[in-house]
């Protein structure tokens, strides 16, 4: 018997992960790049690095990005659990149908339309298009993932447990604080890294309900490019880059230890 | 029912026990008429839909008792009990605890606590936080809160695991922190929902005595929901059988077995003989019956038998009845002549199920109380079954 992948495999494999990070790896290589030409290696350098954190407007639309990122997805994080508790603890209220109907929709409209139809009801509104407005526009589309996140904790979630904490004296309201919250707390937590990700590289919204004063760094990056690939924009990018892989490679260390921490507990028994 | 002897002391020293058995007959307080229950269920209905799921219910629970609900799953007595506890509202009828009526109390205003089927333990908090939850919620001082916590702990003998979650415990050991959780607080009523439903055999058994004593040494009233009748028999000091949202029958364990008031009831505790039979003569106190298998008929006491002409059911449990090899005196009465059809064989009883002329089949258990007989029973044996007149009872429905 041979052991080990078969040649087929190993060749999946590598065109797979070939196709997926092929790009990203190109990029994180150009962006140590001497040269100011993009596709010519000119040697290692981190000038482009150096320079970014003297290009005002990019770090002001990164700060932005942050910004909104941050609060847009704290508000779809309390507004879409909310929506998951109301489905999954509401029993069958009137209209529970539509509104179930009406959280999920934003995960399959076109981005595109979402946008314009915000642009046109801030133009109604006569609301002065800037940060908030494209915080409202995230909170908005980013609710239904958060939404989507917290109702499949919720559904699994032992009812009991709830009515044993009113039994003991809890009313609902504190029963949902005392033991449902710190128990679905993962998947809230889930959902809000979702909303924030999805905010910060989100650029057809922005585009649409950003004003003067609250450009976002897609937008940014989007726009910069469109006058040519720079090495700046490839430093901005594998920063990005690192901050999300770090971001991951944090959550799943520590949700190994915490197994980790579990089995140990439960071998000494 | 005999208590077989405890597998390892009670709580305290050897010799210290309480004897439950002295506390236990002389206590029935549902035949004192002065007596005040503690409980009272008063033609309490819950419909879901369509389908009443507790049907005018009455009922009264005494304190200190020990109390089942017994009956098949979807015969009511859970939503009975989650209406007593206040997870389900009442269609119709009321409850009264302590005299005061529960309508529009919610469950974390009421004085009772209950112990769920699924234990319910939260999984987020140590055994400690777990059994401390209750009396934190009651605005109890830390200090007592410590102390009481600990005391529990000893009582369901867990203090080596105060500080494990839940997922580091076995079922036996969740069962006892949800026990120890519901009788923290000290309720004037405890709910326990299927509590031995999720154990093994030999635990399950174990625990039904560590319960009764925990009863007697608390002094709580328990109600108890299963569906198993052995379970109920063991424990309770009445037991009341549900059927469709009713209760057929509440009594001792005795008397819903030895005196059952329906073919239902007769079925759903233990196995039965049934014969439908018409009544042939009343000669008082017995009762003959007619019966083409048996050849001189039934001869049985003539409680509550209606006149002769009617048809009613004799039910006999197959413990209550004799086989033999060989034929009785001729014209014996309460014997029935067959075959050997089925043996089951579980070591210290022998069911034989016996074939009748007329296709009809017995059951018959003998307790294997030697090891070696000399000419045992076997497969297509003809055989004599027989019964004391005081074996059977009437059912008219």
């Amino acid at each position: 018997m041979k052991r080990g992948p078969s040649w087929f495999n190993l060749v999946s494999l590598t065109v797979g992960f070939a196709f997926l990070y092929l790009p990203i790896v190109l990029l994180v290589v150009w962006s140590f790049n001497a040269s100011r030409l993009v596709t010519v290696w000119g040697g290692f350098s981190v000038k482009w690095y150096v320079a970014l954190l003297k290009d005002h407007q990019l770090l002001d639309a990164a700060w932005t990005t942050l910004r909104i990122g941050m609060m847009s997805a704290t508000a779809a994080t309390v507004l879409g659990s909310l929506a998951a508790i109301a489905l999954v603890r509401g029993g069958r209220f009137r209209g529970r149908t539509l509104f179930s109907g009406m959280v999920h929709a934003p995960l399959v409209m076109p981005e595109v339309i979402m946008g314009l139809s915000l642009l046109l009801l801030f133009v109604a509104l006569r609301f002065d298009r800037g940060f908030w407005t494209v915080a409202l526009a995230h909170t908005t589309f980013t609710l239904s993932y958060v939404a989507v996140v917290v109702h499949s904790r919720l559904i699994t979630f032992d009812r009991s447990l709830e009515e044993a904490a009113q039994d003991l004296g809890c009313t609902p309201a504190q029963a949902f604080l005392k033991v449902t919250l710190p128990n679905i707390f993962p998947a809230v937590l889930a959902g809000w890294m979702l909303a924030f990700t999805l905010s910060l590289d989100d650029l057809v919204i922005a585009s649409f309900t950003s004003g003067p004063g609250a450009t976002t760094l897609p937008m940014r990056i989007y726009s910069q490019v469109r006058l040519g690939v720079t090495p700046e924009i490839n430093a901005v990018c594998t920063l990005l880059i690192a901050v999300v892989a770090t971001g991951v490679i944090v959550w799943s260390v520590a949700q190994k230890w915490r197994a980790a921490g579990v089995a140990r507990l439960a071998a000494t028994a | 029912m005999s208590r077989p002897p405890a597998a390892k002391p009670a709580r305290g020293e050897p010799g210290q026990r309480r004897n439950i058995g002295a506390v236990r007959s002389s206590f029935a307080p549902w035949n004192d008429p002065n007596a005040t229950p503690l409980v009272r269920f008063e033609g309490v209905t819950k419909r879901f839909g369509d389908h009443a799921a507790v049907n005018d219910v009455s009922l009264d629970i005494y304190p200190g008792e020990f109390f089942a609900l017994l009956g098949p799953s979807g015969c009511g007595k859970t939503t009975l009990m989650r209406m007593l506890a206040g997870f389900e509202t009442l269609d119709a009828g009321r409850i009264t605890l302590a005299g005061q009526d529960l309508a529009g109390a919610p469950p974390h205003k009421r004085p009772v606590n209950m112990m769920f089927q699924s234990y319910a333990l939260f999984p987020h908090l140590t055994v400690e936080q777990n059994i401390a939850f209750g009396l934190k919620q009651e605005g109890m001082p830390k200090k007592d809160i410590a102390a009481r916590v600990a005391e529990m702990l000893a009582l369901v003998k867990l203090e080596p695991f105060a500080k494990r979650r839940p997922d580091q415990l076995s079922g036996g050991q969740k069962q006892r922190v949800a026990l120890a959780r519901a009788v923290a607080r000290k309720p004037r009523m405890l709910l326990l929902d299927e509590p031995l439903g999720a154990l093994d055999k030999k635990l399950r058994e174990e625990t039904q005595f560590e319960l009764m004593d925990l009863q007697v040494e608390l002094g709580v009233t328990f109600l108890i929901v299963t569906h198993d009748q052995e379970e109920a028999m063991v424990m309770a000091d009445r037991i009341a059988v549900m059927r469709d949202g009713r209760i057929v029958q509440i009594g001792r364990p005795e008397e819903v077995y030895e005196a059952p008031n329906s073919r239902y009831v007769a079925e759903f505790l233990g196995d039965v003989n049934l014969f439908e039979t018409t009544v042939e003569a009343i000669e008082h106190p017995m009762a003959h019956l007619n019966l083409a298998e048996a050849e001189a008929g039934f001869y049985v006491l003539d409680d509550d038998c209606p006149q002769p002409g009617a048809t009613v059911w004799l039910a006999v449990r197959p413990e209550k009845m004799r086989i033999s090899l060989d034929p009785p005196a001729p014209g014996a009465r309460n014997v029935l002549a067959g075959e050997i059809w089925d043996i089951g064989y579980t070591g210290d009883w022998t069911n034989y199920i016996v074939e009748l002329p007329g296709g009809k089949l017995v059951r018959v258990a003998r307790a294997n109380a030697r090891r070696f007989v000399a000419r045992p029973i076997d497969w297509d044996d003809k055989v004599w079954v027989s019964f004391d007149p005081d074996a059977g009872v009437v059912l008219t429905s």
